[in-house]
């Protein structure tokens, strides 16, 4: 480091425009705190975003595995059950149909499942402090730009999935299918994204975080409809299937795939108490991620210790 | 006019520990305030509240006579924190952790863009701006550290250890770099285990010790206070302990002497607090003679912050940082165990 830090003289420190702005900022902004949707919310939650995407442009790796494993998941879980009778898998055709929209959707959860982990390793190096101590508008624009960048990432994994389906024989969604197919995929990300950094923000360590993912991310995928109808499970196993979210996306995305002409009336699977419809389905994962939301809200606004 | 920083009766406590019991202080606007304290005194914990990281159990914290418990955002639109850990992401570039750093800060557009170019001109990262941080050297990553934590510029520039590990070189620099902020009106709060840091820079201290505020004032008040001259002299290169007690003895005996020690870990030498007095070192001198003692070196001092510290606490902070060794190494060890990936 030079020792000429010092006296450019011909260099101020302040800032004429800037000490402008300040002034102007204080008359405004002291009476009107800015909130969620406010150009200040914005401004802070695009730069988040974008701090995401940069880190991963220079480390790329984290897309093609992404994109490549549930790819893999597609080819080996299909091949594993590929002679299973036809009829079995309720309405599909064969397993490779029945399983993509498992696939896609715990593809999506468990990517938005590890959300949480960056922010917790920001918060270990201190890298967090730097946004907390900031004016942050609302420090929700930290858990919208984690959901922005996974819904992308979660939306190029189902377009490679989809994909590869239509490849192996499972048929492509028409257009509008396939909107409501993306539509269902960000709300779940959505929802599970809230819920992960809560945990980043409420847990004391990476290792606590890493724990609570290991014990969630396989258990909600055999407790939900991703692999095997409900049908094929026992009662109680049924029963906590229907309860999880998970099947709510599953579900309806599967729907979408077999009946081109769906309507929000439309059955899309029968829960333990009752047939569950395409816009009950819609609600309750809408209604998921609200509540991930406000769950959330106490956490990542107390100041940590 | 509303002190730019003001803390009354602050406690923070972290199960056992008591990591802050009791810290007032008052900082003038336009002023450089130091907290010195050793090692687990309390002062990144009293910083963290200050910056609205941590919720205090007790006490009134107000920057610019808003209350920092109640009004977080406009305080932190106000305050500058350069946390004790650089923490960079080493993926982005030093521009475009400026970038975001103005825009969490809100700057619009054309005042960050021309902001930013201010900022690495000053602190002249010009040439390292579009390289990854991770390939930063300690003393450019304390340099874009101060740049992002000085972008908005804020009133009040809180700096936790901000020399710390680095080279004499670059710790020059930075306290360079201080004295021109604060040539320009920013009010600096700057915590420290170096004496001679905040000896160079601080207009006001205040000494903490174990979570309390044990003395404070500019630091000339504070070594007046103190009162008394040292003398250190060393009888030989190396003296050994006999002869050196032998001396330090004679020289007790002096009126004007109100104290004397043998200290071990400098080779023996004798330090001596006697009263302000233009004779004092001829009188210690022809004392010596008179017994037929030689003199290999000796000098005459003002009281330092350290025998400030010594007076207040009654350890030395050498001993006090010592103490905390021992704290400090498990502290660390639980950090890595955390951090291990
Ligand atoms: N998050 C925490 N949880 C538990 N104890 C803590 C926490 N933060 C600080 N402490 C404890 O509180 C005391 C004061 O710590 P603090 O970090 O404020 O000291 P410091 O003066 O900044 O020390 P240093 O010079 O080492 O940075 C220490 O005993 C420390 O171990
Ligand atoms: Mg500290």
């Amino acid at each position: 480091m030079s020792s000429t830090l010092t006296p450019r003289r011909a260099d101020s420190i302040e800032n004429p425009q800037l000490q402008q702005w300040k002034a102007s900022l204080e008359e405004s902004a002291i009476a009107h705190p800015p909130g969620v949707f406010s150009p200040a919310f914005i401004q802070e939650t695009l730069a988040l975003t974008r701090r995401l995407f940069i880190q991963l442009q220079r480390r790329p790796s984290t897309l093609v595995a992404g994109i490549v494993q549930p790819l893999m998941w597609l080819i080996l879980f299909g091949a594993l059950f590929q002679n299973v009778p036809q009829g079995l898998f309720g309405e599909s055709q064969n397993y490779g149909q029945f399983l993509g929209a498992g696939i896609i959707v715990f593809t999506a959860f468990a990517g938005a499942l590890n959300a949480g982990l960056p922010v917790m390793f920001d918060r270990e190096f201190g890298f967090l402090n730097r946004l907390l101590v900031a004016p942050l508008a609302s420090r929700f624009s930290i858990v919208v730009a984690s959901a922005l960048f996974i819904a992308a990432m979660s939306l190029v994994q189902t377009a490679a999935i989809v994909g590869l389906s239509a490849v192996l024989g499972a048929g492509l969604p028409n257009v509008g299918s396939l909107l409501l197919m993306g539509a269902i995929v960000l709300t779940l990300v959505l929802g599970v994204t809230a819920l992960s950094l809560g945990l980043a923000f409420a847990l004391p360590g990476h290792i606590e975080l890493i724990a609570v993912i290991f014990v969630t991310n396989l258990p909600l995928l055999f407790a939900s409809t991703a692999l095997v109808p409900l049908s094929f499970m026992p009662g109680w196993l049924q029963f906590v299937a229907s309860l999880n979210p998970l099947s709510y996306a599953i579900e309806p995305i599967r729907y979408l795939y077999l009946h081109p002409d769906w309507q929000f009336s439309s059955i899309v699977f029968q829960a333990p108490w009752g047939s569950v419809s395409m816009g009950l389905a819609l609600g309750i994962l809408v209604a998921f991620s609200l509540g991930a939301l406000a769950l959330i809200r106490p956490l990542i606004s107390r100041r940590i210790a | 006019m509303a002190p730019a920083v003001l803390i009354e009766g602050l406690q923070k406590r972290y199960g056992e520990v008591q990591a802050v019991k009791d810290v007032s202080l008052e900082i003038k606007p336009g002023e450089i305030f130091g907290l010195l304290g050793p090692n687990g005194a309390g002062k990144t914990t009293t910083i963290r509240c200050l910056c609205t990281l941590t919720l205090p159990d007790a006490g009134r914290l107000e920057v610019n006579g808003l209350s920092v418990i109640d009004y977080p955002r406009q305080v932190r639109q106000r305050l500058g924190y350069i946390a004790q850990d650089v923490a960079l992401d080493k993926v982005l570039t030093g521009r475009e952790l400026l970038e975001l750093q103005a825009a969490i800060y809100h700057l619009p557009g054309a005042i960050a863009r021309d902001r930013i170019a201010q900022m690495l001109r000053l602190l002249e990262l010009e040439d390292w701006a579009d390289k990854k941080t991770g390939i930063y050297s300690g003393g450019l990553k304390k340099r874009l550290d101060l740049a992002a934590g000085l972008l908005h510029q804020p009133d009040v520039l809180v700096l936790d250890e901000p020399t710390v590990g680095l080279d004499i070189e670059s710790r020059t620099a930075v306290w360079q770099f201080l004295r021109q902020l604060h040539a320009a009106g920013t009010t600096i709060l700057i915590t420290s285990h170096y004496l001679e840091e905040v000896d160079a820079l601080a207009d006001r201290v205040a000494i903490i010790d174990r979570g309390e505020v044990i003395s404070s004032g500019s630091p000339a008040e504070l070594k007046d206070q103190v009162g008394g001259e040292r003398i250190t002299l060393r009888i030989r290169e190396f003296t050994d302990a006999d002869e050196a007690e032998s001396a330090r003895a004679l020289l007790q005996d002096l009126p004007m002497v109100q104290d004397a020690i043998v200290n071990s870990d400098q080779g023996n030498s004798i330090n001596l607090v006697v009263e302000p007095n233009a004779d004092a070192l001829m009188t210690v001198q022809q004392q010596l003679k008179d017994a037929d003692m030689p003199i290999f070196g000796i000098s005459q001092s003002r009281p330092s912050l350290d025998d400030v510290y010594l007076a207040a606490t009654g350890r030395t902070l050498m001993d006090a940082e010592l103490a905390a060794v021992g704290q400090r190494d498990m502290k660390k060890e639980a950090k890595q165990q955390n951090m291990r990936r």
